[in-house]
């Protein structure tokens, strides 16, 4: 009884791991059908409002570039405190504070953007997409900076200070060294979030149908219009959203798991 | 420079506690309008975009505009519920109510979690305890993969392919609450599924060797020794799936319907707040979009207690 119970049990348990495996196969295989059936090079050349996707894509890319280039040091700086100076409450605190933002719906962070940044310059922008972006992507690298540097042991820390280097020194030269790569991995991986999401965009961002690289008007994002396109009746339209998605999915694992190959060289 | 870096990174800390609650106040602010108007009331109010005639208010302004009586009540059973007439402001007064919005977040992360819940304890287990160290790795790789999918897709793939079949099998429409429920979890189950792996892989050999040793099976090792110790991380990472369920809007902006109209049965269709903010908020304005905010505030609040509760109580224990 105890064995058949147990072998019932084990039975169960493999058959999730197949189900959670179907899950990803299914929708991989159904992108890659839908997606490689309505997929053609010359997407890459026009826009959206000749029928392809190029300034979705490189749109796509300015806005996650922008995010990253706002929040990376922003959180980098905010994690180094929280590790290397924060003592006390103030910076236990700032790490809950964090890790509970890193959870916050990212729809409610665009409507956050929406209010202070959209409202006040009369209309969406690439600026504010690009604002609401960096926003989730804070406390991930928050978190990530964090972590990794909590690895870095006491002693290198000691050595330097003791070559008489100031703590700056000692943290930019030695221990954000030593921690490189996990913290590599992690911004990767907050990348491969960011560009995928779509929420934060919809009122900030918006998106466009043209080639535009000016941050104060709408701004093209691929996200945003396959969530247009898919919604449209036309079979052409929803072709083009299924293309664009793969497209997108392809961008977030690759970006993913090169995140993951670094780490895995390393160890 | 060294207190300049210091002072850089103390400031770069700070915007975290400064956004936060700054998020708060602005949305608080944005929804002052809707709160004062409809106060607490609005959480047990399940019309949205209602408008009334002004004769009926006790706060009646402008009596001489009582002539459009008629067109006031027009708009009810419109399915789009947008605010189509700014001008019908000023002649009668638009209602808006957060029950229906509120009911169907909670119970499409209700529907999410009872399905994801037992599946993705089944996969941690595997991962934990079952597989070779080989396949465990291949396999939980795959499995964060899936959490790496952009929720936009989980939408599309739903509304095209799995849909149709939960449709077939339950009847119903394929837009309804139980179809975005459905894609919700398969959404939160790797997530799930990772954080409960990572707490099970905690459980000291030792105490799984002495079991064995006494010669427990599998089973009875993982329901006696691994779940009680890692039953705290356990109940933290569904805690965190919930609120991550609660705040998911492109997955569930394809397949709930987008109705303000209260479920009548698990397959027909209604609306989440974070479905009511993306496709209502372009078009909203004045109280309407006031009226959005509150739902914002609201589900803010909400996750926000929910991630905390999962962080400072059962995550924090468990480690």
């Amino acid at each position: 009884m105890r064995l058949l119970v147990n072998k019932i049990f084990l039975t169960l348990s493999v058959l999730s791991a197949v189900i959670g495996l179907a899950f990803l196969a299914w929708i991989l295989i159904t992108l890659f059908i839908k997606g490689l059936s309505s997929f053609h090079f010359t997407l890459f050349l026009n826009d959206l409002i000749d029928g392809g996707l190029r300034n979705l894509i490189i749109g796509q890319f300015v806005l996650a570039g922008l995010a990253a280039a706002i929040g990376i040091p922003l959180g980098m700086a905010a994690g180094i405190y929280v590790q290397e100076y924060g003592k006390g409450k103030y910076a236990s605190i700032i790490r809950d504070l964090s890790d509970i933002m890193m959870s916050a719906p990212s729809i409610v962070i665009g409507a956050f953007v929406y209010a202070v940044i959209v409202v006040p310059t009369g209309g969406t922008s690439g600026f504010a997409g690009a604002i609401a972006l960096a926003i989730m992507m804070i406390p991930v690298v928050i978190n990530t900076t964090d972590n990794m540097l909590s690895l870095v042991p006491r002693e290198l820390r000691e050595a330097g200070i003791a070559l008489g280097a100031s703590k700056y020194r000692v943290i930019l030269d030695i221990v954000i060294k030593a921690a490189k790569v996990g913290i590599m991995t992690g911004i990767l991986l907050a990348f491969a979030r960011i560009i995928g999401e779509t929420a934060p965009l919809l009122f900030t961002s918006e998106t466009s149908n043209y080639f535009t690289l000016d941050l104060t008007e709408s701004f093209p994002s691929l996200t945003v219009s396959i969530y247009d396109l898919a919604n449209e009746p036309e079979e052409s339209s929803r072709d083009l959203a299924w293309a664009a998605s793969f497209i997108l999915t392809v961008l977030v694992l690759v970006i993913n798991l090169t995140g993951r190959f670094i780490t895995r060289n390393k160890d | 420079m060294e207190k300049i870096f210091q002072k850089l990174s103390f400031s770069s800390a700070s915007l975290v506690f400064v956004l936060l609650v700054g998020i708060f106040i602005t949305l608080y602010t944005a929804a002052k309008p809707a709160i004062d108007e409809f106060g607490f009331d609005f959480i047990t109010n399940a019309e949205w975009n209602k408008e009334l005639s002004l004769k009926d208010e006790s706060d009646t302004i402008l009596d001489e505009d009582n002539y459009t009586d008629d067109d006031a009540i027009l708009d009810e059973d419109d399915d789009e519920m947008m605010l189509d007439d700014e001008d019908d402001e000023s002649m009668s007064k638009t209602i808006y109510g957060g029950l229906v919005p509120i009911v169907g977040t909670l119970l499409t992360t209700l529907i999410a979690l009872a399905f994801a819940l037992p599946i993705a304890m089944g996969i941690a287990v595997f991962l934990a305890e079952i597989a070779p160290k080989n396949i465990s790795n291949i396999v939980g790789v795959a499995i964060e993969l899936l959490a790496a999918i952009p929720s936009i897709i989980f939408g599309m793939w739903g509304l095209y392919y799995f849909a149709p079949i939960v449709a077939d099998i339950v009847g119903g429409y394929q837009v309804s609450l139980l179809t975005a429920g459905l894609v919700l979890g398969v959404m939160i189950l790797p997530f799930m599924a990772a954080i409960s792996r990572d707490s099970m892989n905690t459980t000291p050999g030792v105490l799984k060797e002495s079991a064995y040793a006494l010669g427990a099976t599998k089973f009875e090792v993982i329901k006696d020794i691994i779940f009680p110790y890692s039953k705290t991380g356990i109940i933290g990472s569904i805690i965190l799936a919930l609120g991550r369920a609660l705040g998911e809007t492109m997955a569930v902006a394809f397949l709930i319907g987008s109705i303000f109209v209260l479920p009548t049965a698990i397959n027909s269709p209604t609306i989440s707040i974070p479905v009511a903010m993306a496709n209502n908020f372009g078009e909203a304005s004045g109280l309407g979009e006031s009226a959005l905010f509150y739902l914002a505030l609201i589900l803010f609040v909400i996750s926000f207690g929910i991630i905390s509760i999962a962080k400072f109580y059962f995550l924090k224990k468990a480690n």
